[in-house]
């Protein structure tokens, strides 16, 4: 080189790693997961001590991880030890409902027998899930802080990140796996779309007297659908949506009166019921980003779109954006491209947009439909349901949909490694 | 800059059109916003080849370790820089001078070590210069004499070396997608960027290859799909844009 010049005034760029993310919950670890597979380097960075995420007691959150999730999980070597405390869900049974009555007799039956790739999906404890992804995560490829990220900025040829202690780290690219509330997002300048739907959901866990034989219900009520899923031995995942103002009655009353309101909605094929660790409730709202990723920072999981837990897609659809930005950048640096180059970034955001916005609409619209209680309506529902259940082919979309099967199915998906 | 153009074929009016953008490279939105977009597809071939042609391993992130290559044409470092960031050790050259800062500013500000010279292929093959691999992507369509140019070339590879090489096919659709549709419509590239007469038919380049001491082994081509906005790569679809790649026996 024969200007001198050029060299001083250029710093050279050594990132300390290739991918930094901010989250240390389950989508964050599954993406550092995802990216050693394939060699690339992560940080993962959460202020929360990693024994305290870890060493959480049962507290009654639970996820229904779709067959694709599942997939997933065992082509990055987590599942064996989640394994033993899954509940595959066999049956799903949809039906109308309307409170103190149970179910219309008129509902809709997916049989996973229906399907040749077995259970459409299982339910797992938020505790077993986190713990597993949470010891998965002392790998070499993998570096973790305890901090926070505090501001963000683009260098030349990368991103340096600010954490909370001061210190300042780079890399190709900040991936923000940091929630609802993102940050990362925030910082990045891309806008949310927040939308309110005027009802919380109701979560709880309950023992039952009789066997669930893993099927799951959705009803649709009224005020809101009400979901009961299957959890190993005769206890149940409660996910019960009413307006906020209920909900937060509700909330307030001692146990004894809050199984007095849920009974009658939950019915009594289970036999009698009592709860099982505690109540949460959470505000329900859709909030979906303009974009999923800009200039050397891409979104996952909640922090890309938080949607209507309805049918229980939340962490199978943050798994999703998980296994496409791995094996986006995974593809990336195979043929040598910058990872957080745009162009690389925007094949991510490409690849997630369709499906979101699909998965988004659908649940929308379910909700919109049966949180109603005008009887045309009601009745018109009701032979939609028993309708669709007529038609087997119908019918079987509908199973391999809830199983995640459709769609431009990334490999970790399929079980594949990258 | 100490260029040794003993007996360049680059042609010198070809030169300045490409320093009039020079600046631009490595804005993906900007100027080169078609070449950023093509790039992933052009990689994947070149990667694909130099992988199975070297017997490399396609899911490591460092297969080309051990190996030198030449990026004829370098421009901004659009290739050079992910060749060195797969390992290789990299000679970009360009017969533009102002390319060469702007390469190197980026290859630093990348972390990446490149040795960018403006200098030719006739002026590296003189000095006696040896690589595995040569990648000549764009660049024939704009040599006043394709045969010395490729001679060159043989010359700078070792035996068993391998050659990528892409250019523009010449037919009515190749003319209204390249020059009508690119620089006229688009405003993709400045008009006169390319000079369609000089365009080279897959069979000709194959051609011209033999001639100058190599074996064809492979062509595909580079599909351009205005719906999706995206490139691909085609068996059969070599009507405008294609690559070609020959070994040294």
């Amino acid at each position: 080189m024969d200007n001198p010049a050029i060299a001083a005034i250029i710093a050279s760029m050594k990132p300390d790693s290739d991918v930094l993310i901010a989250g240390g919950g389950l989508n964050g670890p599954a993406l550092a997961l995802a990216l050693a597979s394939g060699g690339i380097r992560a940080t993962i960075i959460d202020p929360t001590p990693k024994p305290t995420r870890k060493a959480a007691d049962f507290d009654g959150r639970a996820y229904a991880l779709s067959l694709t999730s599942v997939n997933m999980l065992k082509a990055l070597g987590v599942w064996a030890t989640v394994a033993d405390h899954a509940q595959p869900i066999l049956d799903i049974v949809v039906s109308d409902g309307k409170a103190g009555e149970g179910a219309s007799p008129l509902h809709l039956h997916f049989d996973h027998r229906e399907i040749e790739e077995g259970p459409m999906g299982h339910m797992v404890e938020d505790r077993y899930l986190r713990r597993a992804l949470l010891n998965a995560v002392d790998h070499p490829l993998i570096t973790q802080l305890e901090d926070s990220v505090t501001a963000q900025r683009i260098i030349p040829g990368g991103i340096e990140v600010t954490l909370g202690g001061g210190k300042t780290l780079t890399a190709r690219l900040l991936v923000g796996c940091d929630g609802r509330q993102s940050g990362v997002a925030k910082r990045a300048g891309i806008n949310r779309m927040a939308k309110d739907y005027g009802q919380t959901a109701l979560v709880c866990a309950v023992e039952h007297e009789k066997p669930h034989n893993g099927t799951a219900h959705q009803f649709f009520m009224p005020p809101g659908p009400l979901a009961i899923l299957p959890l190993p031995g005769n206890r149940s995942s409660i996910v019960w949506t009413e307006t906020h103002a209920r909900a937060a009655a509700i909330q307030a009353l001692s146990d004894t009166e809050y199984l007095e309101e849920l009974r009658p909605r939950f019915g009594d094929f289970l036999g009698k019921i009592k709860l099982a660790g505690k109540r949460f409730t959470y505000p329900l709202g859709l909030i979906i980003a303009d974009d999923f990723a800009t200039d050397r920072v891409a979104l996952a999981g909640d922090a890309a779109h938080g949607i209507h837990p309805l049918a229980g897609q939340g962490l199978n659809l943050g798994l999703r954006d998980v296994a496409s930005l791995a094996e986006t950048l995974i593809g990336a640096a195979r043929i040598g491209e910058d990872i957080g180059n745009p162009i690389v970034l925007s094949r991510y955001a490409q690849w997630r947009r369709t499906d979101t916005a699909t998965l988004v609409g659908a649940t929308d619209t379910i909700n919109r439909v049966f949180s109603n209680d005008n009887p045309l309506l009601r009745l018109g529902r009701d032979l939609s349901l028993a309708a669709i259940n007529a038609i087997p082919a119908a019918r079987r979309k509908l199973i391999r949909e809830a199983a995640g099967l459709t769609g431009d199915l990334p490999r970790l998906l399929q079980g594949r490694q990258i | 800059m100490s260029a040794t153009q003993t007996k360049s074929t680059v042609d010198d009016t070809e030169i300045a059109k490409f320093e009039a953008m020079a600046a631009e490279w490595w804005d993906p939105t900007g100027k080169f916003k078609p070449l950023h977009l093509m790039n992933p597809v052009r990689l994947g071939y070149i990667v694909d080849q130099i992988n199975t042609e070297f017997n490399r391993d396609a899911t490591s992130l460092r297969p080309f370790e051990g190996l030198r290559i030449l990026d004829i044409g370098c421009g901004g470092g659009l290739l050079s820089e992910p060749m060195a960031r797969l390992g290789a050790a990299v000679v970009g050259a360009d017969a533009a001078e102002r390319n060469i800062p702007v390469a190197q500013i980026h290859a630093e500000q990348s972390g990446l070590e490149i040795d960018y010279r403006h200098t030719t292929a006739e002026a590296l093959a003189e000095a006696g210069e040896q690589f595995d691999v040569i990648l000549n992507m764009e660049v024939v369509e704009h040599v006043a004499d394709p045969l010395a140019y490729l001679t060159a070339c043989q010359q700078l590879l070792k035996p068993g070396g391998l050659m990528v090489m892409s250019t523009i096919n010449r037919n009515p659709k190749s003319y209204i997608m390249a020059i009508f549709g690119a620089e006229v419509v688009m405003r993709w590239l400045p008009r006169g960027t390319h000079e369609w007469d000089k365009f080279i038919t897959p069979d000709e380049l194959f051609a011209l290859i033999e001639q100058a001491g190599l074996k064809p082994v492979d062509r595909k081509g580079f599909v351009f799909n205005p719906v999706k906005w995206s490139w691909s790569i085609s068996d059969r679809d070599l009507s405008v844009n294609y690559v070609t790649a020959s070994v040294k026996p």
